[in-house]
C-alpha cells in the first residue's frame, strides 16, 4: 500500500507538472461540449430548393408559399425550366427541386387528383432524407387544406389520409442537445482513460526509467495501479466537470439518479483503462500509443450510436457493437438522464461492463511482463 | 552463507542462435570493487542485466546477495541498487521528489526518508538545488544524485552500468570518492566501463570477449601476466586476439 501511495505521489505531481495537462483537463471538456452539442444537429433549415412552376396557377403558388413559410426551405430559384433547375441539382446549388407540372390546377378541380415530382440531391443520404419528409408533410397538409377548404369536399367523401398525432417521450421538444450532451461527456471519459493512461505507462519506456524501476522490489500490480489510478480519478472528475457545465449551459436534465452514472462511469473507465494498459504493453513509444489508441477510439466512437443510431447500421456491424463498451455507456447514460431508467433497465449494461472490464484487465496484466 | 556477495556458475543467455553471455562463472566478495570490461557488444550489459533481474537466464545459476535470481527475485531487488548512465532519474520532479520517491519504493519511512535527504543533500552539496527540477543540473551532479539514490536503501551490492559516461575527468574522480566511500561501509561495487584509468581503481576486473570472460584478477597481475604497462595495453591485447 505505501508504495502504491508513494507512486501515485508521483504520478499526479508530474501529471499537473506537465505544462499541457490541465488545459488538457479543463479546457478540452469545455470546449468539446459547447462545440460538438451545437455543431451535431440533426435538424436542418434552409434546404435550398428550385421550384419549377409550369402551372402558375392560383394553387401552385399557394403550395410554393406554403412550403417557403415552413422555415425549412429557402427559394434558391423558380424558372419555368425544368433544365436550369437540373443543372441547379447537378451543380449542387439547389438541395431538392420540386416540379409542379402543367394544369396542376385544372386536374385537381377536374379529376380531384395531380402530380407532383420532387427531386432530391441524396450525396448526403440523411439530408436528402430530410428533406423529402418536411416536403412530403408539408405537401400533404396542403393537400388536406385544399380538399377541406377549395373543394369543399365532405369529411366522409373518403379521406385518404389519417391524422396521427404524435409526441416524443423523454426529450418532448426534440432538443437535439439533450441527446449529444451525454454522449459527448461518454467520449471526454473515454479519451482520458484510454489514450492518457496508455500513454502514461509508455512514458516510462521511453524515458528509460522503467529499467530502475524494474530493479526496485515494486510488484507488477503497486506498478499498473500506481500508473493507472490517477486517470481513473482525473475521468471521474472530468465527468462531473462536464455534467456541471452541461447542466449550466444546456440545462442537461437530470431524471434519473446520477450515482448510477458515476457507477457505472467507474466500471467503465477500468474497461478503458485496461484498454490503455494493454496498448501499452504491445507498444515502446508514446506515438505509437497514441496511434493505436486513436484507431480504437475512431471505431468506437463512430460506431457508439452517439451521431448515428445503431439501429439504422446492418446487421453484421450491429453485432460488432456488441463489443463496443462506448456503445454501452452512450445508451446507458441517454437512458438514465432523459428516462430515468433504473437498476432493473440497466443491470445489463453494469453486466457487460464488468465482463468487459475482468477480460481485457486479465489480458492486459497477462501481457505486461516486468522482466523485459 | 558464504563470504561472497556474487556467485555465478556458467551463466549464459541465448537470443535465438546468438549467445551473449556464454557460461561464465566468476565470483565477488562481500565489500570488493568488481569492475567488469569488455568492448562493446561482448556481453557486459546482458550478463549485468540478469543479474540485476532484468533479463531471465537461459542456463547457468546466480546468487546473489545470498538469493537465487531465479526463485527469490523479490528478495534480490530489495538488496541490490542500480544505476545506469542513461536513465534512473525523473527529470520532471525535483532532487527532493526524486529522493523521496525511491525513497518511497525502497520502504524507507518518513523519518528515514528525511535523515537520509538531508545527509545525502548536504554530501552532495545540493542544499541549494533541492527543489529545484533535476532536468536543470549538469550531467555530472545528476550521475552523482543518481549514485546516492541507488544506495540509498543501504544495498549489499550495487550494479553500476558505465555511470561515468560523459562527464569530465574531475566530475569521474568525484564520482569515484563516492564508490570508495560505499565500499568502505561494507557495499559490494560492481561496475562496467570503458574508462581504462577508471579499470585501476577496481579491486580486481575481468574482461569480456565475445561473451566469454578472458581475463580476472587485480589490475597488477593482468598487467604482470599480459605484460604490459597499462590496463589499456591489456585490454587492447585482448580485443586484438580476437580479430586476428
Amino acid at each position: 500500500m505505501r508504495t502504491i501511495f508513494f507512486i501515485l505521489q508521483k504520478e499526479f505531481l508530474q501529471i499537473f507538472r506537465n505544462r499541457i495537462m490541465l488545459p488538457i483537463i479543463f479546457v478540452v471538456p469545455v470546449v468539446q461540449l459547447l462545440v460538438l452539442a451545437f455543431a451535431a444537429n440533426y435538424e436542418i433549415k434552409h434546404l435550398s430548393i428550385d421550384i419549377v412552376d409550369q402551372d402558375q396557377s392560383t394553387w401552385s403558388r399557394q403550395l410554393r408559399d406554403k412550403l417557403l413559410a415552413s422555415g425549412y426551405f429557402s427559394l434558391h430559384r423558380q424558372t419555368h425550366s425544368t433544365k436550369e433547375a437540373y443543372a441547379d441539382l447537378e451543380g449542387g446549388r439547389a438541395d431538392l427541386i420540386l416540379n409542379i407540372p402543367r394544369h396542376f390546377e385544372r386536374d385537381l378541380v377536374r379529376e380531384n387528383k395531380a402530380q407532383l415530382q420532387m427531386l432530391v440531391n441524396a450525396i448526403n443520404g440523411s439530408k436528402a432524407g430530410l428533406a423529402n419528409g418536411y416536403a412530403l408533410s408539408i405537401i400533404n397538409s396542403f393537400n388536406r387544406s385544399i380538399r377541406l377548404n377549395w373543394l369543399a369536399l365532405k369529411e366522409n367523401d373518403g379521406p385518404e389520409h389519417f391524422d396521427v398525432s404524435y409526441r416524443y417521450w423523454f426529450n418532448p421538444d426534440m432538443n437535439y442537445k439533450y441527446f449529444m450532451v451525454p454522449g459527448i461527456l461518454v467520449v471526454l471519459v473515454t479519451l482520458i482513460g484510454a489514450f492518457l493512461s496508455g500513454m502514461n505507462i509508455v512514458k516510462e519506456k521511453e524515458m528509460g526509467t522503467i529499467e530502475q524501476l524494474n530493479v526496485t522490489p515494486i510488484r507488477k500490480h503497486h506498478f499498473i495501479i500506481g500508473k493507472l489510478m490517477p486517470f481513473w480519478i482525473i475521468a471521474l472528475f472530468e465527468l462531473a466537470f462536464g455534467m456541471i457545465v452541461g447542466k449550466l449551459v444546456f440545462g442537461l436534465p437530470f431524471v434519473g439518479n446520477i450515482a448510477w452514472i458515476y457507477l457505472f462511469a467507474a466500471i467503465y473507465l477500468l474497461v478503458m483503462l485496461g484498454l490503455g494498459l494493454l496498448i501499452s504493453t504491445f507498444t515502446d513509444t508514446q506515438q505509437q500509443s497514441m496511434f493505436i489508441s486513436w484507431f480504437f477510439m475512431i471505431i468506437f466512437i463512430l460506431m457508439s450510436g452517439l451521431f448515428t443510431p445503431i439501429e439504422s447500421m446492418p446487421e453484421w456491424a450491429q453485432r460488432i457493437t456488441l463489443f463496443n463498451p462506448v456503445a454501452y455507456f452512450v445508451k446507458m447514460i441517454r437512458m438514465v438522464m432523459l428516462k430515468g431508467s433504473g437498476w432493473a433497465d440497466i443491470r445489463y449494461y453494469f453486466g457487460v461492463m464488468l465482463l468487459f472490464a475482468a477480460v481485457l484487465n486479465s489480458v492486459a496484466i497477462w501481457n505486461y511482463r516486468k522482466r523485459v | 552463507m558464504s563470504d561472497y556477495a556474487i556467485v555465478t556458475k556458467a551463466l549464459t543467455k541465448r537470443f535465438g542462435h546468438f549467445t551473449a553471455t556464454d557460461a561464465i562463472t566468476f565470483e565477488v566478495a562481500k565489500g570488493e570493487i568488481f569492475g567488469f570490461l569488455g568492448a562493446n557488444g561482448a556481453g557486459k550489459t546482458t550478463a549485468m542485466r540478469m543479474l540485476c533481474g532484468l533479463l531471465t537466464p537461459t542456463s547457468g545459476e546466480a546468487i546473489i546477495a545470498g538469493y537465487n535470481i531465479y526463485t527469490q527475485t523479490e528478495q534480490v531487488k530489495k538488496r541490490i541498487g542500480y544505476m545506469s548512465q542513461k536513465f534512473s532519474l525523473y527529470e520532471d520532479l525535483t532532487v527532493k521528489e526524486n529522493i523521496r520517491f525511491y525513497g518511497g519504493i525502497y520502504g524507507l519511512n518518513y523519518r528515514q526518508i528525511k535523515s537520509k535527504t538531508a545527509e545525502l543533500l548536504q554530501k552532495l552539496q545540493l542544499e541549494r538545488e533541492a527543489r529545484q527540477l533535476v532536468s536543470s543540473l549538469p550531467l555530472g551532479w545528476k550521475q552523482k544524485l543518481a549514485f546516492s539514490i541507488a544506495v540509498i536503501h543501504d544495498p549489499s551490492i550495487v550494479f553500476l552500468d558505465e555511470p561515468t559516461g560523459g562527464v569530465d575527468p574531475i566530475t569521474r574522480r568525484q564520482f569515484w570518492d563516492l564508490i570508495y566511500e560505499a565500499a568502505d561501509s561494507g557495499v559490494t561495487v560492481f561496475v562496467t566501463t570503458h574508462y581504462m584509468d577508471e579499470a585501476e581503481y577496481c579491486d580486481r576486473i575481468s574482461i569480456m570477449v565475445d561473451g566469454k570472460i578472458k581475463a580476472l584478477d587485480t589490475p597488477g597481475r593482468l598487467k604482470a601476466q599480459f605484460g604490459a604497462d597499462s590496463m589499456n595495453e591489456v585490454f587492447l591485447q585482448l580485443a586484438r586476439a580476437k580479430s586476428s
